[in-house]
């Protein structure tokens, strides 16, 4: 369950973000999740409700944004949509791809009082 | 992992030593200070704890508007930049670090074990163990005379960069050489984290099935090499070492791939004039380094002394 250690390292950057900005209580926090990305939706909320836990982010809503895969394709030469990794090319049914976009992982905002 | 806030902290350990970097404290503990009264009276805890929020609302009687701030920054940002820092401590001091990943038993420290014990007159070979619990791995790694850290996870899933920083503090002085980083046998979390290495490895062990790489597709993307291990097993195993390449290079058609059997030692050549290499490459790559220094610090004096 290595979500339990992103979700901490989210806590980290939420709690800093929220304190230089004297917040009181964050409502709300959205995160950017690539479906190509190391952590599963379900696993991430669950663990950042048991980290957030009696701190300034208890109750938070947590809001994920699904970013779709995308690869570059060798053969084709062009941006192809990669829904999974290990799944062909749509057009060619080739391997030679290079992922552009779906790993990511990232605190795009919080919503503070 | 501290069941309390989720961390691993509690429960690390190097070389049997807690590292306790900075004070393990919970936000629930804070509270509970206030309330003072927790340890006699243990059902109290739940009310105060919403009294404690009751009371906020009611102190500020509208609640103002909520108000976006924009973050932008990578869950990963903190492991990262320590991973930074161990890449470019194993660059200074070529070090060609390597992190082994594969399920619990694919044959990790065996083979580190007969590669150590093949390449230690010729080069410093120098190991972190990553298990969950026992001293066993570095141990075996002891036996053949090189240092080894052992890290304990507790009930942690994977080697994260800052662990392997603070490993390095109990291996003697490095100037060249190899360094193994076995991390704790999973093939799913170890993924996520780079701790500093020139390439993962992933061990695939003939005993686990032809679909491993479609099965558990993120380590085999994450890794530059993989080894197909106990290749000595094959006649007694289902498992199609074509096939399994194959699937392998569909979520990473750039994998390199050796199959070895560690224990009768098929394949090791191949994989031990590897680790040869790179080691030569980390050694030019940091006497390059040492060099453009030297010849920006003979510039520099000639600038003061025209
Ligand atoms: N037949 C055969 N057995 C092997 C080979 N390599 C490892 N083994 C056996 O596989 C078992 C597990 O090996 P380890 O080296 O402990 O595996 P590991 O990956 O380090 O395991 P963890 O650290 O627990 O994840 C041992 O019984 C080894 O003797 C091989 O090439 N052939
Ligand atoms: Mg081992
Ligand atoms: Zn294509």
């Amino acid at each position: 369950m290595h979500e339990m250690s992103l979700a901490k390292s989210m806590y980290e950057i939420i709690e800093e973000t929220a304190r230089k900005n004297n917040a009181k209580q964050v409502k709300s926090v959205q995160v950017e999740l690539g479906v190509l990305s190391h952590a599963e939706p379900d696993a991430l909320t669950f663990a950042f409700e048991v980290v957030t836990h009696g701190t300034i982010a208890e109750g938070a809503r947590f809001d994920i944004i699904r970013l779709s895969g995308k690869a570059w394709c060798m053969v084709c030469a062009r941006t192809v949509p990669l829904p999974k990794l290990g799944a062909p090319c749509p057009d060619c049914n080739g391997y030679q791809l290079a992922v552009t976009q779906g790993d990511e992982m990232r605190i795009a905002s919080i919503e503070i009082i | 992992m501290c069941s309390t806030c989720g961390c691993g902290e509690g429960n690390l350990h190097i070389d049997g030593v807690s590292p306790h970097e900075h004070p393990h404290t919970h936000q629930h503990d804070h509270e509970h200070e206030h309330d003072g009264c927790h340890h006699t009276h243990p059902h109290e805890h739940m009310h105060s704890h919403s009294h404690h929020h009751e009371h906020t609302r009611d102190s500020a009687h509208i609640d103002p508007a909520p108000r976006m701030v924009e973050v932008e920054r990578d869950l990963l940002e903190r492991n990262d930049a320590v991973a930074r820092e161990n890449r470019q401590w194993f660059r200074d001091h070529a070090l060609f670090a390597l992190n082994l990943v594969s399920s619990p038993g694919a044959g990790k420290t065996t083979l580190l074990v007969h590669t150590i014990e093949a390449l230690k007159n010729e080069c410093q070979c120098v190991v972190i163990e990553g298990d969950q619990q026992t001293q066993n791995d570095a141990e075996r790694i002891r036996a053949t005379g090189i240092p080894a850290v052992q890290i304990n996870t507790g009930k942690g899933c994977h080697l994260d960069a800052r662990m392997v920083q603070q490993a390095m503090n109990n291996l003697p002085p490095l100037n060249q050489g190899l360094l193994f980083i076995e991390n704790v046998g999973n093939l799913v979390c170890p993924a996520a984290f780079d701790l500093g290495e020139a390439h993962k490895v992933v061990v695939l062990s003939v005993t686990e099935g032809t679909d491993k790489p479609q099965k558990y597709p993120d380590m085999f993307h994450e890794a530059n090499i993989m080894l197909i291990n106990k290749i000595d097993l094959l006649p007694y195993v289902d498992f199609d070492v074509e096939q399994a390449i194959a699937y392998a290079q569909q979520v990473n058609p750039n994998i390199k791939v050796i199959r070895i059997s560690a224990v009768i030692g098929d394949g090791m050549d191949e994989w031990l004039n590897w680790l040869k290499e790179n080691a030569n490459e980390a050694r030019k790559v940091r006497d390059d380094d040492v060099h453009a220094l030297r010849r920006r610090i003979a510039e520099l004096e000639a600038r003061l002394n025209p």
